[in-house]
């Protein structure tokens, strides 16, 4: 089928959708099946899951790639980019409500499930009988001190210096963003680079943080309600500032190939509205998971 | 010279709405026919009291899998592959949104399916029950006891992966892509109805991703989500669960009441009556669903003040949907009535769904649940709501659509049988189970009390005619592929909508040049 010109642009056959089913399906198969036989099960270790891994970063470079040729091309119509606008708007509201189920989990465990294992409430009995001397205090790592003593991550020192790195990280990108609506490249590339270098530090400083953590404070995964959240929802983010800082970097070569104009730069924009969603939800953590305990 | 691609790569590539639509609707058929297989061993065990088909293991697998596979493989996949199909040519869009997308969102599911199901297969003795057996709603810590949950977990992973797309998507193309002159307010309503549900999917599919992570964790890395040793609770499983699990259930109706809106107004020759409100309706009955999950919960021991408040936030709905039923009636009422067989499964539809919405408000009632709770009461409620429900409206809206796809006329005769054997045999299959509830038979039990036997034998045999009766609907549609009277573009008398305009069947590609809506 011919497309005129201005017309919705419609793709023939891809084969890349069909590629990333069977490379999700091989990671996570495989990353399971490593999780239920042990890493010495009949199909060798994780090698079913790294290779379902590696299908769908192929298919990443390729499915992107094609779009990227074709934006180039000049196919897409500004139709065209209010769909992957809005696609990419209702991604990042899905990605929202992922991370409220773990938000809620921490605001449910703080306000339910401690204070009736401490007695709140009518569980007095449950208290006296099953928990005996468990007082309800946040943080905790429950009435079996799962985990063994530990003790907590302060809010001052790293984590608050990763606030204001993620924070400056947020305003470099909009002078970026600024500079490119300005059409002065030069700008807009400093600006990616300097945002980049802000989120690899701000990774730096975590894994650091967790090494801590690990080493000298007992605080693992495995300490308890505490614990679980704390590393959960800071590891679920830290894992979504991997992801964005990949999609700036991504940007970043783009841009230093001088793919963007001032007029079409769909791509800049969604990486961007991906890392102040990745910012904001470090505010909340930051509040919840360290300041307010 | 065809004007589409042909052979293998055709289906496995296409980025065409109506292919991928076409491949969502025979991989839910399938899935019906796999689940519905499941739940024939289930009537079949229960047709008397005592141990006589398959052991407990194999039973509670039975009824686990047939739930998971009925949800999300046969009436989610379903409505997503009507919406392929429908929404861009009742909107006057050239195709979806995100072709590419599109095509990726149904390719994840047979593999997700396989994920499902190929645990019942792994490892030792197949009739030892060697899949997921903890029921559809997989509560904790039971499900924690399963060894191979893991690729339970990495199954509705991938389900929720791909709803997700498919329903940004479907959003996408709904908001971007309507022909000029097609204002919101003059959307058919399946569109509006499924608008909405892409809503609640986006909302409600990350928080089922993130319960059953926490269920990995807590299983594979030694996290305290659901463990009271740690501060954890079991209980919030069901929190977060149900969070999802309610929207859920009308992520399952809406598109029915979608459905349904658009048959009733075109054999009673009237417009829909209150339109606006439908629309209205719809909305608040999907706000409503993020803010009663814990009905499902009344039993677990939860303070007084969150029994009422869920309870008063639940008898609510009942607004709402009491505005669709009245909408429905008052559009036949007066109208010039025929009885096609759209028509006759869209009337079962409303007269059997209401049913189920009774019994549901029965079951909003605190008092009331805590003596229904995990009763057939429960069961019955649920299979008048999804299968007289959504199942009856998927029927409809095949019968419906049908010729406009394939260019012919289906077997009136035989489609009319296969509505009067159905619609009787399931009310045979599921009303008897009301009277096993309120008796007090517990739900998911392979073996029971005798004075339950009379009930559950008239159930079963309901349950056998009602499932063989459905072969009889898979040869209705391959007969009508394969040919059949010639329908006009028009095929109902007077029918309204954009999808009336293009031929029968419908070309590869349709409104490649919108229309214009006045």
């Amino acid at each position: 089928m011919s497309h005129a010109e201005g017309s919705y642009y419609l793709p023939e056959l891809s084969h890349w959708p069909l590629v990333g089913s069977i490379g999700l399906f091989l990671a996570t198969g495989g990353f399971a099946y490593a999780l239920i036989y042990g890493i010495d099960g009949a199909l060798g270790n994780m090698t079913v899951s790294y290779i379902g891994l590696a299908i769908v970063i192929f298919m990443l470079f390729g499915w992107f790639g094609t779009v990227i040729k074709e934006s180039m091309a000049g196919k897409y119509n500004s139709q065209v980019d209010t769909s992957f606008r809005m696609g990419m708007m209702w991604f990042i509201l899905s990605e929202v409500m992922f991370f409220a189920a773990f938000f809620g989990a921490l605001y449910y465990m703080r306000n339910f499930s401690v204070p009736w294992l401490g007695g709140a409430g009518n569980n007095a009995m449950t208290n006296a009988i099953l928990h005996e001397g468990f007082q309800a205090v946040w943080p905790t790592n429950g009435p079996a001190n799962v985990g063994g003593d530990y003790k907590v991550m302060p809010a001052t020192g790293l984590p608050l210096w990763n606030t204001i790195i993620l924070l400056t990280s947020g305003v470099t990108l909009t002078w970026a963003h600024h500079a490119l609506k300005a059409g002065k490249n030069s700008q807009l590339v400093l600006g990616l680079f300097l945002t980049v270098v802000l989120g690899v530090v701000f990774l730096s400083f975590q894994v650091y943080e967790y090494g801590h953590a690990y080493n000298d404070l007992n605080l693992k995964l495995t300490t308890g309600a505490y614990g679980t959240t704390f590393f959960m929802l800071t590891g679920f983010h830290g894992f979504h500032v991997f992801v964005g800082a990949t999609m700036l970097i991504v940007m970043l070569v783009r841009a230093m190939k001088g793919h963007f104009t001032a007029e079409h730069h769909f791509a800049f924009e969604a990486a961007a509205w991906y890392w102040h969603f990745v910012d904001v939800v470090w505010l909340g953590l930051f509040i919840f998971v360290y300041w307010l305990i | 010279m065809s004007d589409h691609p042909t052979g293998i790569k055709r289906w496995l590539f296409t980025t065409n709405h109506k292919d991928i639509g076409t491949m969502y609707l025979w991989f839910a058929f399938t899935m019906l026919f796999i689940g519905g297989a499941m739940a024939m061993v289930i009537r079949a065990e229960l047709f008397q009291p005592g141990m006589q088909v398959v052991n407990p293991n194999f039973f509670n697998m039975m009824t686990t899998l047939h739930g998971l596979i009925m949800v999300f493989g046969a009436i989610m996949p379903a409505m997503v592959g009507f919406a392929n199909w429908q929404v861009p040519l009742m909107i006057g869009a050239p195709d979806m949104a995100l072709p590419r997308m599109n095509n990726w969102s149904f390719w994840i599911l047979p593999f997700a399916a396989i994920m499902l199901v190929a645990p019942m297969f792994i490892g030792g003795d197949f009739m030892a029950g060697q899949g997921p057996a903890f029921g559809w709603t997989f509560y904790e810590p039971l499900s924690g006891q399963y060894d191979k949950l893991a690729f339970f977990i990495f199954a509705v992973h991938l389900l929720g992966f791909s709803s997700i797309m498919g329903s940004i998507n479907i959003i996408a193309t709904i908001l971007n892509m309507r022909a000029p002159g097609m204002t919101l307010m003059k959307m058919p309503l399946f569109v509006w109805t499924w608008l909405i549900t892409a809503f609640l999917l986006i909302a409600v599919m990350p928080v089922l991703a993130g319960v059953v992570t926490m269920m990995l964790t807590d299983k594979h890395f030694g996290t305290s989500f659901f463990d009271a040793a740690g501060g954890g609770d079991p209980v919030l499983f069901q929190h977060v669960f149900w969070f999802f699990g309610h929207p859920e259930v009308y992520i399952m109706i809406l598109p029915a009441f979608g459905i349904v809106s658009q048959i009733i107004p075109t054999f009673a020759r009237k417009p829909l009556f209150g339109y606006a409100s439908m629309v209205y309706a719809t909305a608040a009955i999907a706000f409503l669903s993020f803010i009663v999950w814990a009905h499902h919960m009344f039993t677990v021991g939860m303070p007084a003040a969150g029994e009422l408040y869920f309870m008063y936030a639940t008898v609510m709905i009942a607004v709402p949907t009491a505005v669709k039923v009245f909408n429905w009636v008052a559009t036949m009422w007066k109208g010039s009535m025929t009885f096609e067989v759209p028509m006759l499964w869209s009337i079962a539809f409303v007269f059997l769904f209401t049913i189920g919405g009774f019994t549901g408000l029965m079951l909003g009632v605190v008092p009331v649940d805590f003596q229904y709770h995990d009763t057939y009461f429960v069961v019955a409620h649920f299979h008048y709501v999804l299968v007289t429900g959504s199942l009856f409206a998927i029927i409809a809206g095949v019968y419906y659509w049908l010729p406009k796809w394939t260019g012919h006329m289906f077997d009136i005769r035989l489609s009319k049988i296969h509505f009067w054997v159905s619609a009787i045999s399931v009310n045979i299959l599921f009303f008897p189970q009301h009277f096993l509830g309120l008796a007090g038979m517990p739900r998911r039990i392979p073996d029971y009390a005798l004075q339950f036997t009379e009930f559950n034998q008239i159930s079963s045999i309901g349950a056998f005619i009602f499932g063989g009766t459905q072969l009889l609907f898979l040869y209705i549609i391959i007969k009508c592929i394969k040919g059949g009277d010639k329908v006009s573009d028009e095929v109902w008398e007077d029918a309204k909508g954009l999808e009336w305009e293009v031929p029968s069947p419908a070309p590869y590609h349709t409104h490649a040049t919108p229309p214009t809506v006045k």
